[in-house]
């Protein structure tokens, strides 16, 4: 279990890194390498270069703003899931990085890694999606931002081209009058979850005005769906029950070595009522999600 | 072909270590063979495992989920570095000794760096937050419980400690020493 042969560059700067991508197709960026590390170990990735961003100067920034919180590339797990600004801002954001596998990984792992790395088992891609974030993709040719909603488009994948370097995300704060929950099952604490979900309610005069779900591990990419209509603006069991069959329409769990379908379709069920009731309660408690 | 060769710098349990390795080399490996540290053991080798976790920079992380090349000027902490500087035992090891916290001592240096670390944040873990702290580190043999009862002994022995040399402090003859 070692790496198979690569070359290394540590660049100091941006454009330097760009640079080293856009020469070489068959590179990869290195940040936390939580992800990237075990695959090349195991060789299901074998890349002819390797760029590390660990040297590059502003990508380790949190920016809290009024409108949201944007994340630089070489911000790990650990240090987002500590900022009390970044909480207050965006509270599901803590919610899910404490489900992101131990503490030991989030050390060294990058959030902004974890999303372009795409795999629709973890946290932080959906959480992105189900919030509209985006991704700012820096290439030699210029800057652009890719909405959540056309950054995962398989498996893995990502629209993100081999000459471009993530560079931040972006979390927008959570709207007024709203609410957010999260919850998985995994066979382990730490493990990837079998079924996982993150939702966000808003609540004006105790009805429902909008209610959306988004999905880990029970489809191909990160799956937001929005449950407004199945809620038919209130929290009862019955409405949750349809809520979680509307969105079992949208989703399409796999049988595994760690789960049958069926179950996790059971798990979208549980869960979904379960994370829109505290979503829901989040929403009507005083002072919203700071208590 | 021979492989290109990178120079790396690791303060390695406070000596300045240098090593010349192909990028590819783990710091897992790059401790234990280019540095004979045998400390730091190694598991599974893709991050579930917990044996060969180190401190980097004084947080726990995976020795095999990082290259070498990558931890360039990183101050690192392997189980070697966790004895008291008179040889003598860290409170978690102690601990581990008298809670009887190892069977096989596969599992153990990881153990000890990750709660060595953990007890650094949370001096004081509730019964649920020492559980939490051994969360991503695996162990065949114990059952886990006696791990458990070790980073409770372990923060009871650091309090301890702290409390005997503030009361030696505070006392004239403390003060004359």
């Amino acid at each position: 279990m070692k790496p198979a042969p690569f070359a290394y560059r540590r660049p100091a700067t941006l454009p330097e890194a760009l640079e080293l991508l856009a020469a070489e197709p068959d590179a990869k960026v290195l940040a936390g390498g939580q992800s990237l590390v075990p695959l090349l170990s195991m060789r299901l990735a074998a890349p002819g270069l390797l760029v590390d961003l660990n040297s590059l100067p502003d990508l380790g920034e949190i920016n809290v703003a009024p409108d949201g919180v944007r994340v630089g590339a070489l911000v790990r797990h650990a240090d987002l899931l500590a900022s009390a600004e970044a909480r207050r801002v965006q509270p599901l954001l803590a919610m899910a990085l404490a489900h992101v596998a131990h503490a030991t990984i989030r050390n060294r792992g990058t959030t902004v890694g974890s999303i372009v790395h795409a795999d629709a088992s973890a946290e932080m891609p959906a959480v992105l999606s189900l919030l509209g974030g985006s991704v700012t993709a820096e290439s030699a040719s210029g800057s652009r931002t890719i909405p959540a909603g056309e950054l995962f488009v398989g498996p893995l994948e990502s629209s993100l081209r081999p000459d471009e370097v993530a560079t931040s995300a972006f979390f927008p704060a959570l709207p007024p009058d709203t609410g957010v929950g999260f919850d998985e099952v995994a066979r382990r604490h730490g493990d990837y979850a079998l079924c996982g979900v993150a939702a966000q309610v808003r609540v004006v005069d105790g009805a429902v005005a909008a209610a959306s779900a988004g999905y880990l591990s029970v489809a191909d990419v990160p799956t937001v769906v929005d449950l407004t209509e199945a809620l038919g603006g209130a929290v009862t069991d019955a409405s949750l029950a349809a809520a979680g069959e509307a969105a079992l329409e949208h989703l399409d769990p796999a049988a595994d070595i760690h789960a049958t379908a069926a179950y996790r379709a059971q798990l979208v069920r549980v869960l979904t009522a379960r994370v829109l009731r505290a979503a829901y309660a989040d929403a009507t408690t005083e002072g919203g999600s700071e208590a | 072909m021979s492989e290109e060769q990178h120079d790396v710098r690791l303060v390695v349990n406070g000596v300045t270590r240098e090593i010349r390795v192909p990028a590819r080399r783990l710091l897992s490996d790059a401790l234990r063979h280019d540095l004979g540290l045998t400390g730091t053991h190694v598991g599974c080798e893709h991050g579930v495992c917990g044996a060969c976790t180190i401190l980097v920079d004084g947080r726990p992380m995976r020795a095999c989920l990082m290259l070498a090349v990558s931890a360039e000027g990183a101050e690192l902490t392997t189980v070697e570095g966790l004895t008291e500087p008179d040889g003598s035992l860290s409170p978690v090891q102690q601990a581990f000794a008298e809670c009887h916290g190892l069977q096989c001592g596969f599992c153990t240096p990881g153990f000890l760096t990750t709660i060595t670390a953990g007890l650094r944040e949370n001096p004081h873990p509730t019964h649920d937050e020492a559980r939490e702290m051994v969360g991503g580190n695996l162990c065949r043999c114990t059952g886990y419980q006696n791990i458990v009862k070790a980073v409770e002994r372990a923060a009871a022995i650091t309090a301890e400690t702290a409390a005997a040399v503030a009361e030696t402090a505070e006392t004239p003859e403390g003060a004359a020493r």
